[in-house]
């Protein structure tokens, strides 16, 4: 175990609920494309909220992927640092997952074991209410923007990620990879799609 | 307005309506709507839930042995029980027997699931239900320390210690970040713990948050990797190297040492701590009894924690199964999951379609195809319902039926299946319990009953966490280090069709996985989980479900804030935290709270 300040890199959302998938997948991307310092630990958070409690509180310096409602249009790509990241993560109830987070951070705020540095690079989703599905084009094209800004971040803090070109480290197992997972998609008939726009507050 | 009679309960929808809508969207959201008289009790209530989980439909065409792993992603709190239940039931459909020290490590996952689960829904998801934050600021550390002392040996009791805690928590209350304090009743009359109560089990809540992330541990030492561990049709898929000096993935001594520990201090913390606070909470609660709901009527579980591999028969299950219907503790019956006429799911009110609606669907023959419309008498707009018709179709969630009868599930049924079979390590400290703090058996047929079986079974399943670590330890010694069973793990041994079904007791109640598989790959998949059972809507004879019974003739103190309503449904430990918008009459939003 290193003796440099831990630093998490921490996909979070759920990927069976479409453009909510966006954190987890740039994790594995990052996991598979890079190799990283031994301080860094790059995880697959999925919507576990406290259980994610101890990884977080054990990180100086935490950097978050997530599906964010920013209010942007759409697909694009937004960071946010510092004392905003818990807020922000609050602004808006649209993520399955976000009081769960919200409420580890504040958890850890509590027991005064908040990272020193938090990033969060956030994605504007496309569509989340598509139980089964998958990124849509608009998100997936974030994933490697926002993987050039995670190493950006990861630089600046001394723990530069390595390039590597072949089979990388895989977070999560076969059948849940983005291709399989696509692939394996019953048709739109078969699924329903039409989502639950009913109970939403569009507020 | 009209009144209908159903179990013993009557259905009043006149008087003012209130609409409690979680905007949640773990393992389904939930919104609940009742109807309060001019006294303020509820005299009729609407569960509905407001999510599409189509897992079954997104299941169909994949390879069974990968179920487990989409499973897991159903839910961010019930992860390890999902999968369990789906391996469990691609092994009944291929019958695979798995190795002894599978079903034991199995158990330790599924218990110290439990453990966690039950700890963290009594401190950091309902105690604040009870306990007053706000109130702990004024206590005196000195009392309190007093309090603590009288009620458990627990060594951090020191009056400077809750001094400490109670300067932590001011100057997170006075800057402004509530935090996960956030949006609560605080100083609501039903609140009834003095202020040394409340710094106790508010330093408590905190002691919990610290010593919750040990348990996960298990969980990363046996599954490989947390937060999602992997699991394995056919075993577990951790190799056990007793020799081995930290190999990647291999469970050696100083792994296993860790666990043991683990379990000693689990067993310490809940019979110091939680069992304790439980009591001393309870104890300022007597009085109020309200939210047994179906409790006193019908029951169930599937039973689990299997003592002996591969057998999956009562007798060998040391969780109770069984059901209990109509009240009658001397009757304990047969539940067969396999039996068509037995579980059956309903959707006269639940936006599916059927091919006939008067009658419920095994699930093995179960379908999922929605079928989305409104009663005549829903107000608002498809978009933005303010008040929903419960006369049609009003939730997602199908409504599950066990010959007929609306079930409740969850540890106060399997309590009082414990309890009805005469099983000492149930009956025991559930009379106890009653006896201490000075109640009749009737009492536990309340929200406090569910609240407190949780503590009880958090004990229980930490003691019997010892009892597996023990046995996996002989078994070890003994040279046995086998985890898998890899024999029918080629599809080509596999029969052209097949169906199973997995059960397990997640911490919230009965849950079971129903699986056909058709040129190996996965035809029909069907979960039934215990918030369907808990949670879902009346059925074709007007039954209401165990969450609508539950909230019956409960007085609420204040309309606008229905801690009461709250405090009910988070006893059945709903699934995770979620985000809730309480409406008034009108429609207009009056409050934003948290469904903890």
């Amino acid at each position: 175990m290193s003796s440099l300040p831990r630093i998490l890199v921490l996909g979070i959302g759920n990927i069976l609920w479409a453009d909510e998938g966006f954190g987890v997948r740039c994790a594995e991307a990052l996991a598979e494309h890079y190799v990283m310092p031994d301080h860094v630990t790059v995880m697959d958070g999925g919507t576990q909220g406290l259980y994610l409690l101890p990884y977080v509180e054990e990180a100086k310096r935490l950097l978050v992927f997530d599906a964010v409602d920013y209010g942007d249009p759409p697909g694009t790509l937004h960071i946010v640092v510092g004392d905003e990241v818990p807020r922000f993560m609050g602004a808006k109830k649209m993520s399955l997952h976000q009081t769960g987070f919200q409420e580890v951070l504040a958890s850890a705020e509590l027991l005064g074991r908040l990272p020193d540095e938090l990033v969060l690079i956030g994605c504007q989703p496309v569509e989340l209410e598509d139980f089964g599905g998958s990124l849509r084009d608009a998100v997936k094209a974030q994933i490697a923007p926002a993987i050039d800004v995670a190493c950006e971040w990861l630089t600046r803090w001394g723990a530069p990620p390595v390039r590597w070109e072949g089979a990388g480290r895989q977070l999560n197992v076969d059948s849940l990879l983005m291709s399989a997972y696509e692939a394996g998609r019953p048709s739109a008939r078969a699924a329903c799609r039409t989502g639950d726009a009913r109970f939403m507050q569009e507020d | 307005m009209s009144v209908l009679e159903t179990q013993g309960f009557k259905l009043d929808n006149s008087g003012k309506r209130v609409v409690v809508d979680p905007v949640c969207r773990i393992e389904g959201h939930l919104r609940v709507e009742v109807n309060i008289d001019s006294n303020n009790v509820i005299r009729n209530a609407v569960s509905t839930g407001t999510m599409w989980r189509g897992l079954e439909v997104i299941l169909k065409g994949r390879d069974p042995r990968d179920a487990w792993a989409f499973t897991e992603r159903i839910c961010g709190v019930c992860t390890g029980t999902h999968a369990l239940t789906s391996v469990r039931a691609v092994e009944d459909a291929l019958g695979i027997q798995i190795p002894d020290n599978a079903n034991i490590i199995r158990n330790l996952m599924q218990l110290a699931l439990q453990i966690h689960d039950h700890l963290v829904h009594f401190y950091h998801l309902h105690a604040l239900d009870w306990v007053d934050v706000v109130s702990a600021l004024k206590a005196d550390p000195k009392r309190t320390s007093e309090l603590a002392q009288s009620i458990s040996a627990w060594p951090l009791s020191s009056p400077g210690y809750f001094r400490d805690v109670q300067n932590r928590l001011k100057k997170f209350v006075e800057s402004g970040q509530l935090g996960p304090f956030m949006n609560g009743y605080w100083g609501n009359p039903a609140y009834k713990l003095p202020p040394e109560a409340n710094l106790m089990a508010v330093t408590h809540y905190l002691e919990a948050l610290d010593f919750q992330k040990e348990i996960v541990k298990i969980h990363t030492i046996f599954g490989g990797k947390n937060p999602h561990p992997n699991w394995l049709v056919g075993g577990v898929p951790c190799a056990i190297n007793m020799e081995g000096a930290g190999a990647v993935g291999a469970i050696n001594m100083e792994r296993l040492n860790l666990i043991s520990s683990i379990i000693d201090r689990c067993i310490e913390f809940i019979d110091m701590v939680y069992v304790p606070d439980l009591q001393a909470i309870a104890g300022f609660y007597k009085s109020w009894t309200y939210g047994g709901g179906l409790s006193s009527q019908c029951v169930m579980s599937y039973g689990d924690i299997p003592d002996k591999a591969n057998d999956y028969s009562a007798s060998n299950l040391l969780l109770p199964r069984g059901a209990i219907i109509g009240g009658d503790l001397s009757k304990i019956h047969e539940v067969d999951l396999r039996d068509p006429e037995q579980v059956q799911e309903h959707v006269a009110h639940s936006w599916y379609k059927y091919p006939d609606e008067s009658k419920g669907l095994h699930p093995w023959d179960g379908v999922t195809e929605p079928n989305f419309e409104l009663g005549k008498a829903t107000k608002g707009t498809k978009t933005r319902i303010e008040n929903i018709d419960e006369g049609g179709k009003y939730s997602w969630i199908k409504a599950p039926r066990w010959r007929g009868h609306a079930m409740e599930v969850g540890p106060l049924a399997r309590y009082i299946i414990g309890y009805a079979q005469n099983n000492a390590e149930f009956k025991e400290p559930v009379d106890k319990l009653l006896h201490d703090l000075d109640l009749p058996l009737t009492a536990i047929f309340s929200t406090l009953g569910r609240t407190a079986a949780r503590g009880l079974e958090a004990s229980w399943a930490a003691h019997k966490s010892r009892y597996f670590f023990d046995k996996l330890m002989a078994n070890l010694k003994a040279g046995d280090l086998n985890t898998a069973n890899i024999e029918k793990w080629d599809p080509s041994t596999w029969p052209k069709e097949a169906k199973g079904v997995g059960f397990t007791e997640a911490p919230r109640g009965a849950l079971g996985h129903w699986i056909r598989i058709k040129d190996t790959r996965i035809d029909n998949y069907q979960a039934v989980v215990p918030t369907t059972w808990n949670g879902g809507p009346r059925d074709a004879k007007g039954q209401i479900g165990a969450f609508e019974a539950s909230l019956m003739d409960t007085p609420v103190a204040k309309a606008d804030e229905p801690l009461e309503i709250l405090r009910t449904l988070h006893s059945f430990d709903p699934c995770m935290a979620c985000s809730t918008h309480v409406m008034s009459p009108d429609g207009q939003e009056m409050a934003s709270i948290k469904v903890r």
